[in-house]
Formats: structure tokens, C-alpha cells, sequence
């Protein structure tokens, strides 16, 4: 009789900071004490507070406790297991407010106002078990649309309920479907899953894929009796081993069910899924490009139309879906579609995942709503900007998105809104930035990013990026001049305008939403030939403060330029002529005598 | 994203070629084959030297210009193996005023080793990096990790002969 239930994240966040470690210890402190009949560990996916990893959740209580070492479990065995005493010292506690430990998960600051969809049997069930799965009706969708519902039902299920794909773009996803479901039957059509995420920052498809693997399955399949399909195809990068192997262990469980393959349900539907990896090429991302490269070619993007819903993989009528808006659809059929259009905004319907990160309290993986403020998560869900630093700016939709400034925090976070402003939803990632963070520097790495990732078929992406990156070096450098700027924006409208795909289409959207919302930042590096957040190198200049240098030497002895003269008890000077701004003065100054500006 | 030409003389074994040819038959007639192939080949011989693209190539029946154009295009195709002993040398700001040139120059020298390459037994290999933060002991280079600070020319002998064996 199992008594109580373990629950241990086994999500890539939480296995980098030690889980399976801890997980070890627990099972040998279980066994030691004869408790494996009593209390059973389940290793599940993400749970969303990554930053606090491991963390681990005990039922039926449901305390949680986080960074959680195996040197903690004897205590946690032998207090709460066996004497039903919470070890509060490792009980998660408030990061603002009177941080009080909170009853439940669900009453966390974190997770009160999010809802979870996509997301939510990640943490809570054992990705590597699918009667678990099972348990909490997975397959029955599949099972519903297949005995009861016409393949046209089902996409008009997707198109009443509005769903939009998850991946950056916002298509709706039942005219997708629709788009490719003539000649059922008589052609060979595919369903592809897009798990190539590549943005520097976004990690909820990773998290979906290795906490929930069966929903994806499950969804590609009803996708495939609503086309007409009988192959499906996973893109998954191959720097996602974790998320690779659950879903390997899961195709295989499906199979051995009868839940993929032939004859589903007795239904005379088949369906298969395989799996193909990714080779670390970001424009992979971009759909003609990703099934480019599923067909074993270069990953270049070709031109559409014709669009994949009438030509696609193998010159085949092909949908692509990303793993998020998948993750979503078996809850939709199972609720209905007027459950799923009664959450989010006028035009965005359901919730979406962010990943959370930057310089906020509670990073990690959350999942609201669309049309939240901005405000309420950073806020109240991510727990403000820590270190009593001022907010600045929010990005959103990663190198293909936009900055955000903090005036505009009230913004509810939907397709429309975001683009109205002049960033994306894009594929979910939400860095948070502070006052300590160069807004122009942000840009510069973006541009990076995507000149480093164009995959150079098209002369806009491929030599236009490069020339913008060339005008932000010139102005970092403080080389600037103003009509760089007017500059700048012409050659970005140009590349948006004249590039094959959405890699470049978007790239340079970094530079324009901070030539618009921080153009002052800009225009200091350029005049005053000053970084304002004191980030770029070459404008930042360091300086000794004359009643608090004791004459130590010691930061002419650091200076590895010698640029430091002073002699010993007398004030020093930095020559601004020699010095490499390499700050190593500055770190060891112990009597914060030198400053930057 | 430019790469460099494979330096390493290629040294693969009459077992590797016959796991390479079970998994090229395993995805005869399989399509868009091309990239697990070339995964599964990256898995045996740990990169791709244009010997092993060659295989590819014949027993595929696809051209070695496209096999080649797929190694280079994906960041995750490596035509070079990483040597046993990996040397970097920073070429940040910071060391190149204090040297870091001149010592980058005398490993290669004393290797007979161009930069951003590895040696033909696939021991030594050797880049040039980007700030790694520790200008105050510049100039600075790795070795597998492990960092020396505060180096001139002549120290270059006595690391490289710590790692000769």
C-alpha cells in the first residue's frame, strides 16, 4: 500500500543542479529503512521553477521543498516521511512579500496566476510511463475523434477554438489543416512536429517534450485523421538528449498499446511517428527549412507559395505544428472548443508558456493566459526585479522579436498587442533587463546571433545583416555618427522587406524596437561618446576617485597594461590612453576607490 | 559558418568502416536518410573527414559536393577531430597587448600546427579565443580546461612538455 508519493523534477534544469543525484539518495534512504512498499518516487517533467532545482514536491501533503542535496534526504526520510513532519528549512518560501512558506504549490505567487494547459501534466505525472499518461485521460482525444468525429469535425473543433500556432508566427491552426485536408486518401501527406527550438532563452517545447511527450504523439495523430495522414515526423534538436529519449521510451509504449501503428482503436486508421534531429542549424526553425532538412538536405528555406499545405516535405501536403500548440490539442477535443476560445483575448485564444529569465526574481517556466499584462507577470508571477534595481526593458520573441521599454508595461501580452508595439509573442522567450543593461548592446547581440545563423541563400539576410551589424559596431565603438541611425533603419527595412524567410524577415527587429524606444541610448553613444549603462567597452572609462584612493598600488600592480602611475600613499591616475577596459582595477580595489563611467 | 579543412591524416579502422556500412544498408531505401547517416558516422569516427563522406558517397550514390554541402552547413558536423590535448589561446584585448600573439605564434610554431586546427595524429589542437575574463593574469591560454596565467614565450616549452605523454 503506497502511502505517500515523491515527486522529483527530472526536467534538464533540475537535473543539471544535481535531481538524479538526490533522486539516488532517496531511493537508497528508502530502502535502508524499509519504506519502498510504503512510499513510491516519481520521476516527472518540469515543474517550471527551474532557478530553485532540484526541487521536489511530497503527496499527498503536497510540501515543497527546493534545492533540495542528497545530504538532505536522511532528514527529509526520517522527519516527514516517517514522523509527518515538514523540514521546513527546505520548504520553498516566498521570495517577496513576508516570505511565508505557502500551503500548496498552487499558492505560490509563481503559480497562482498562471494556468496550465500545455503544460499541465508536466511535474505531475512520469513522462516514462504512459499509463500514467493514461491515467489522466491521455488517448481518449484520439480515441474520441476516432470513433465519433469526421475528420472535417475535428478541424472545425481547431478553427472554432481559435488556437494559433505557438511557434512565433500565430497561423491559425485548424486553416492550416484545412488548407491540407483535400484528396484525403488519395495522396500521401504528412504531419510534421516542430522541436527544433532554437531561441537563446526559450525552453518550454524542451520541457513539453521531456515531461509529456504522449500529448504530442497523442495530437499528432488526431492532426493525421483529420488530413489524412499516416506518417508523422518530430524535427527534435539533437541538443536535447533528455527529451530525445522520452520520446523514444514513448513511441515505443504507444506502439506496444496499439495506440500508434496500424489498425488504431480497430478503427482501420494508422499512424506512425519517427523521429528525426536537428544538427544545430537555427534556421531549421523556419518550416520549408526544417523539412528541407528532415529530407537530408542543406536546411535552406525555399520560397512559398506553394505553401507546405499543398507542398511540403517530399513534395508532399505536409502540416507543420509546433510542440506547444500540439501539447494543447487533445485537451481540445476533450473540452471542446468553446472551453479553449472562453480563455485569452479577442484574437488570442488559450494560454501560452514563457520561458522567464533575465533579471527577474523567479525564473523559470510559466504558463497564462493570453492577454496578461506584462506588469502581472513580471510582477506578481516572476516577483519583480531583484537587488532593487529599476525595471528597463522586456524582450520578447527572442533575435526575431523586439524590446519592450517599461513605460509600455501595461501592454496585455497577445499576438495583436506585441505586434502593435513592435515586438512578437514569438516562440516564448521573456528576458527581463534592468538599468545595468545597454540597450544597444542588446541589439548588437541579437544581430550576432542571426549573422552567425543566416544561412546565406538570400543576399538580404546574408549580406544585409551583416552591414547592419557592421553600422551597431561603429557605434559601440563610439564611432558613431547620427545618420548611422537613419541608416540603420533603411538597411532593416530593406532586409525585412527582401528576405526569403521569417529568420530574416525578423532579424532586424532587435535593432528597430531599440532604435525606437531607446534612440536616446543610441544617441549618447554616438554625441557623448558614453555608454549610459556603462556596458560598452571601448566608451566606458575608469576612474580613480581622488578622497578614496589610499595609494595601496595594488591596482597598478593589477593594471596588466601598466596604465596605473601613482606613487605609494599618493593618489593614483588610470591613462586613459593605455587602458584596455579590462576592469581587473576596478575588482580589486579594496576600497572602491575606482568607478566607472 | 566557415569551417576549416580537415588537417588530420584519417586513421579509421576496418570496424568503423563496417558499423558505418551496417548503418548506411539499415537505411537503404529510407527517405531523407542523409542526416541520421551522417549523425550515426559523426558517432563512429567522432568527425567527418572527407574520407568518411567519401563512404558515404559511394555506398549512397549521393554526390560527395552535396555531402560535403550538408557537413558545412550544420554547426554539429565536426571535419576536424578535437585533439587530446586542446589549446586555447586568449586573443582578447587584454592579452593580445600583453603578448598573447606571440605566444599563440610560438605553439604553432613549435606544434608545426596552424591555428584553428588539429596535428595529424589527432593529439594537439589549437584556437584562438575570445576573452575568458582573466585579464588580470594575461596573458592567459587552456589547456583541456586548465588555465596558465601570466605567460612569455619560453613558458610555452614547459607546458606543452607536460603534456607530451
Amino acid at each position: 500500500m503506497i502511502r505517500s508519493h515523491v515527486l522529483i523534477c527530472g526536467g534538464t534544469g533540475c537535473t543539471s543542479s544535481g535531481s538524479m543525484a538526490v533522486r539516488e539518495a532517496l531511493q537508497k534512504e528508502l530502502e535502508a529503512k524499509g519504506l519502498t512498499e510504503e512510499i513510491k518516487i516519481v520521476t516527472t517533467g518540469c515543474f517550471g521553477l527551474c532557478a530553485l532545482g532540484p526541487v521536489m514536491i511530497v503527496y499527498p501533503d503536497g510540501t515543497f521543498y527546493s534545492m533540495v542535496k542528497p545530504e538532505d534526504v536522511a532528514e527529509i526520510v526520517e522527519e516527514h516521511l516517517l514522523k509527518g513532519r515538514p523540514v521546513a528549512r527546505l520548504e520553498y518560501h516566498e521570495k517577496s512579500g513576508d516570505h511565508h512558506i505557502p500551503t500548496s504549490l498552487s499558492e505560490t505567487q509563481f503559480y497562482k496566476k498562471q494556468h496550465r494547459v500545455a503544460l499541465r501534466n508536466c511535474g505531475v505525472i512520469n513522462p516514462e510511463d504512459i499509463n500514467e499518461y493514461i491515467a489522466v485521460d491521455g488517448y481518449r482525444a484520439l480515441g474520441k475523434v476516432l470513433t465519433e468525429m469526421t475528420p472535417d469535425e475535428v478541424i472545425q473543433t481547431m478553427l472554432d477554438s481559435g488556437l494559433r500556432g505557438r511557434g512565433g508566427a500565430g497561423f491559425p491552426t485548424g486553416l492550416k489543416w484545412k488548407f491540407a485536408s483535400g484528396n484525403r486518401g488519395k495522396v500521401q501527406k504528412y504531419v510534421c512536429c516542430n522541436a527544433d527550438e532554437g531561441d537563446p532563452g526559450a525552453f518550454m517545447d524542451r520541457s513539453i517534450l521531456e515531461g509529456d511527450p504522449h500529448a504530442v504523439l497523442e495530437a499528432m495523430a488526431i492532426a493525421g485523421y483529420a488530413i489524412g495522414s499516416d506518417q508523422g515526423y518530430i524535427y527534435v534538436r539533437a541538443e536535447y538528449p533528455i527529451a530525445i529519449h522520452r520520446l523514444e521510451i514513448a513511441i515505443k509504449q504507444a506502439h506496444e498499446l496499439g495506440l500508434l501503428g496500424k489498425d488504431i482503436f480497430g478503427t482501420g486508421f494508422d499512424f506512425d511517428v519517427q523521429l528525426r534531429f536537428g544538427a544545430g542549424a537555427f534556421v531549421c526553425g523556419e518550416e520549408t527549412a526544417l523539412m528541407t532538412s528532415i529530407e537530408g538536405n542543406r536546411g535552406e528555406p525555399r520560397p512559398r507559395p506553394p505553401f507546405p499545405a499543398v507542398k511540403g516535405l517530399f513534395a508532399q501536403p505536409t502540416i507543420l505544428n509546433n510542440v506547444e500548440t500540439y501539447a494543447n490539442i487533445p485537451q481540445i477535443i476533450l473540452k471542446g472548443a468553446q472551453w479553449f476560445a472562453s480563455m485569452g483575448s479577442e484574437k488570442s485564444k488559450g494560454t501560452k508558456v514563457f520561458a522567464l529569465g533575465g533579471k527577474i526574481t523567479n525564473t523559470g517556466l510559466i504558463e497564462i493566459p493570453m492577454g496578461t499584462s506584462l506588469r502581472e507577470i513580471i510582477y506578481d508571477i516572476g516577483g519583480g526585479v531583484p537587488n532593487g534595481k529599476k525595471l528597463k526593458a522586456v524582450q520578447t520573441g527572442g533575435p526575431s522579436g523586439g524590446c519592450i521599454p517599461a513605460s509600455l508595461i501595461d501592454t496585455p501580452v497577445d499576438y495583436e498587442s506585441l505586434a502593435a508595439i513592435g515586438s512578437i509573442i514569438g516562440s516564448g522567450g521573456m528576458i527581463v533587463m534592468d538599468e545595468d543593461n545597454c540597450m544597444v548592446d542588446i541589439a548588437k547581440f541579437f544581430l550576432e546571433f542571426t549573422v552567425d545563423e543566416s544561412c546565406g541563400k538570400c543576399t538580404a539576410c546574408r549580406v544585409g545583416t551583416r552591414r547592419l551589424l557592421e553600422l551597431l559596431d561603429k557605434v559601440i565603438s563610439g564611432n558613431g555618427e547620427l545618420e548611422d541611425l537613419d541608416k540603420m533603419e533603411q538597411l532593416a527595412m530593406y532586409i525585412k522587406t527582401n528576405s526569403l524567410c521569417g529568420l530574416g524577415q525578423t532579424a532586424p527587429n532587435p535593432v528597430l524596437s531599440t532604435l525606437k524606444y531607446f534612440r536616446d541610448e543610441y544617441i549618447a553613444h554616438i554625441v557623448d561618446k558614453k555608454c549610459p549603462a556603462h556596458v560598452c567597452k571601448k566608451l566606458v572609462r575608469y576612474k580613480i576617485v581622488e578622497d578614496k584612493c589610499r595609494g595601496c598600488t595594488k591596482c597598478a600592480r593589477n593594471c596588466p597594461v601598466n596604465a596605473i602611475s601613482g606613487a605609494v600613499k599618493q593618489v593614483h591616475t588610470i591613462d586613459q590612453q593605455k587602458c584596455i577596459k579590462c576592469g581587473a582595477c576596478m575588482s580589486g580595489c579594496a576600497f572602491k576607490a575606482i568607478v566607472k563611467e | 559558418m566557415k569551417k576549416n579543412l580537415t588537417t588530420v591524416e584519417f586513421h579509421g579502422t576496418k570496424e568503423q568502416e563496417e558499423k558505418l556500412l551496417a548503418v548506411i544498408a539499415e537505411y537503404k531505401g529510407v527517405k531523407g536518410s542523409m542526416m541520421p547517416i551522417l549523425q550515426k558516422a559523426q558517432d563512429i569516427y567522432g568527425y567527418l573527414p572527407i574520407e568518411v563522406q567519401r563512404i558515404i558517397a559511394r555506398e549512397t550514390g549521393a554526390p560527395i559536393e552535396e555531402i560535403y554541402g550538408i557537413t558545412t552547413f550544420y554547426s554539429q558536423f565536426k571535419l576536424n577531430p578535437t585533439g587530446q590535448v586542446a589549446i586555447s589561446v586568449c586573443l582578447g584585448t587584454a592579452c593580445y597587448v600583453k603578448g598573447s600573439g606571440d605566444i599563440l605564434d610560438e605553439i604553432s610554431s613549435q606544434l608545426g600546427l596552424p591555428v584553428g586546427s588539429t596535428t595529424k595524429d589527432g593529439k594537439y589542437s589549437l584556437d584562438a579565443t575570445r576573452c575568458i575574463g582573466a585579464c588580470g593574469l594575461a596573458p592567459v591560454l587552456t589547456v583541456n580546461g586548465e588555465v596558465y596565467g601570466r605567460l612569455k614565450t619560453d613558458d610555452v616549452k614547459t607546458i606543452l612538455a607536460k603534456y607530451r605523454d
